[in-house]
């Protein structure tokens, strides 16, 4: 194995995804220390030119696994890219974005290698020459720090948490283009289409503010007061498990155990009183405003800001506010 | 059809988490053990496909310790005809040891459709039907909300950043449930009665050792309760000034 560090740079026709910003910076300072190189695996149907610009980020090398079949992600397909990658460089660490498609290849790559993965991953650091990693457990009520008993060692990191900072601007990364040899009927899952969601919908892991509604809420068009603030914020939508199981938003919008959790900059809890299982879901969120009727609430243990009171006054008041300083 | 669902026993989600004396592992006491929230979807997809087709049998299959029967027990009596425990000691197992010990189980038995939850709430390390994919050879769909089978295939819908994919694959198959799928039953009374009587086989998992190893278990960073900033929307002007000057992140 050598000191290499490589990592998934997911993309979507031709535009990388922020995560692949974010997982190259945070490769970027693990090569660093272990005195090796950073190299960016690209897999998909068209590599564009864009793949040079990942050089910026301090990204020694690409190499680009091209196939006229990768235009939807394949699981078979992109594993066994992945594993031709792995086979030429021999690297010491394999990062992947904890992104949907990043959830579902890293562990098939890693049992391919029969090695051990990390998921969710919120922390990185070299002792010694060797990784040890810091994630999440129940939704992050707990962390655990682990080491690795195999090699490469593999690791999923959580969006939103690692900044993405470019080392040198305009700076270019070589690449080097490989064929990947899918066998014939070896895929046995395929991507029949992709029905993307309506308008600039901010996903929730992603976003950098977060606006979100619980049982305080009372019924689901109340919500427009909420999407209105998350408009001026430019923020994502999120809701409670009492909000969901009632029906009123879907069951993709859930912050929770058993939702998403998510490290926004800052989260707008509005009549949510926070239930352990939300709390676990949100609580490494940079800033937490709560907004509530109850002062008891157990948010406001957890919250940055308080304001106490009527959310159907104080939600409007609050969007005018904050247009009155975007406007400023 | 044969249906196998891989099922993990956890702490409930209003459980509150205390590290144990070796630092590495919760402390069990007053832990209310259920079956992974996950699961549940995925005992439900099972039952009802096998409803719908009016024939196969639901094996469920779980790796853990002696308490996990309770688990099986109340999957049995959701519906399921029987039940497969693994049985470990309680010490840290990772994806991979945990995935060899079930694709090894698996490789025994008859399966058509193999039913797992999208990740386990104790854990979450969400890798085990992947990795059963590979070990078994055998696609795998993740994080389904909506699944459909016909003429020797599945077609399921899944959540991804900013949209739905719809994935097809051929059988024998693996699909990890996600909240959405369907709504899970209660058992029935007569449900509990009649899963007393089902039968539960206890095995050793044939299983590889570890690759990841606990170092130390740690709390979330505290964090400090913050200031009401006031009552009612007098209080919102304050309050912007405050997101927008002293934290910055508006």
């Amino acid at each position: 194995m050598s000191k290499a560090v490589l990592f998934f740079a997911e993309q979507n026709n031709g535009q990388f995804r922020k995560s692949a910003f974010e997982v190259a910076t945070a490769g970027r300072q693990v090569a660093d220390a272990l005195g090796g190189e950073l190299v960016a695996a690209v897999v998909g149907d068209a590599i564009a030119d864009s793949a040079t610009t990942l050089g910026a980020y301090g990204v020694d090398k690409v190499i680009a696994a091209e196939n006229t079949d990768f235009h939807y992600y394949s699981p078979e397909g992109f594993t066994q890219a992945l594993i031709d990658i792995i086979t030429e460089l021999e690297p010491g660490v394999v990062l992947f974005p904890a992104t949907s498609l990043g959830s579902d290849l890293a562990p098939r790559v890693a049992a391919k290698l029969g090695v051990g993965l990390a998921s969710d991953c919120t922390e990185l650091f070299v002792v010694d020459g060797k990784l040890e990693i810091k994630r999440p457990i129940y939704a992050g009520k707990a962390y655990i720090r682990v080491a690795f008993n195999s090699e490469p060692q593999m690791a999923t990191l959580r969006s939103n948490v690692f900044s993405a900072q470019k080392q040198q601007e305009g700076k270019e990364a070589a690449v080097e283009k490989i064929q990947v040899n899918v066998a014939e009927g070896k895929s046995k899952s395929s991507v029949k289409e992709f029905r993307p969601m309506g308008g600039d919908r901010i996903e929730l892991t992603e976003a950098d503010i977060i606006v979100s509604g619980g049982r305080g809420m009372r019924e689901p068009g109340n919500f427009a007061i909420l999407e209105e603030l998350a408009k001026e914020l430019g923020a994502a939508v999120g809701a409670s498990r009492a909000a969901v199981d009632a029906g009123w938003r879907p069951h993709s919008d859930q912050v929770g155990q058993t939702g998403k959790t998510v490290s926004p900059n800052l989260y707008i809890a509005v009549g949510i009183s926070g239930a352990i299982q939300h709390l676990a879901g949100m609580s490494s969120s940079k800033y937490i405003v709560a907004i509530n009727k109850d002062p008891e609430a157990p948010i406001f243990k957890k919250a940055d800001y308080g304001i106490v009171g009527d959310l159907f006054e104080i939600v409007p008041a609050l969007t005018e506010e904050v247009r009155k300083l975007k406007s400023s | 059809m044969n249906i196998v669902v891989c099922m993990k026993q956890v702490p409930d989600t209003e459980t509150k988490v205390r590290i144990g004396a070796d630092g590495k592992t919760i402390d069990p006491t007053d832990v209310n053990y259920v079956i992974n929230p996950y699961d549940e979807f995925a005992i439900e997809e099972a039952l009802r496909i096998k409803e719908k087709l009016g024939e196969g049998e639901v094996t469920i299959l779980s790796l853990g310790p002696e308490r996990a029967t309770t688990a099986i027990r109340s999957a049995l009596a959701m519906g399921a005809d029987k039940g497969v425990l693994l049985k470990t000691d309680d010490t840290y197992l990772d994806s991979h040891a945990v995935a060899t010990g079930l694709a090894n189980a698996l490789k025994e038995m008859k399966y058509d459709l193999i039913f797992l939850g999208k990740q386990a709430i104790d854990d979450d390390s969400a890798q085990i039907g992947p990795r059963l994919s590979v070990l078994l050879d055998i696609p795998c769909i993740t994080v389904v909300t909506k699944l459909e089978l016909e003429d020797g295939k599945i077609i399921a819908e899944r959540e991804v950043e900013g949209g739905t994919q719809v994935i097809e694959a051929s059988l024998p198959a693996i699909v990890t449930a996600q909240k959405g799928l369907n709504e899970p039953r209660y058992a029935s009374l007569k449900g509990i009665m009649m899963a007393k009587k089902k039968p539960i086989e206890e095995k050793s998992p044939v299983m590889e050792e570890a690759k990841i190893s606990v170092l130390k278990m740690e709390y979330p960073p505290e964090r400090k309760g913050g200031k009401i900033v006031g009552s009612g929307k007098e209080a919102v002007p304050e309050l912007v000034k405050l997101l927008h000057e002293e934290a910055k992140v508006i």
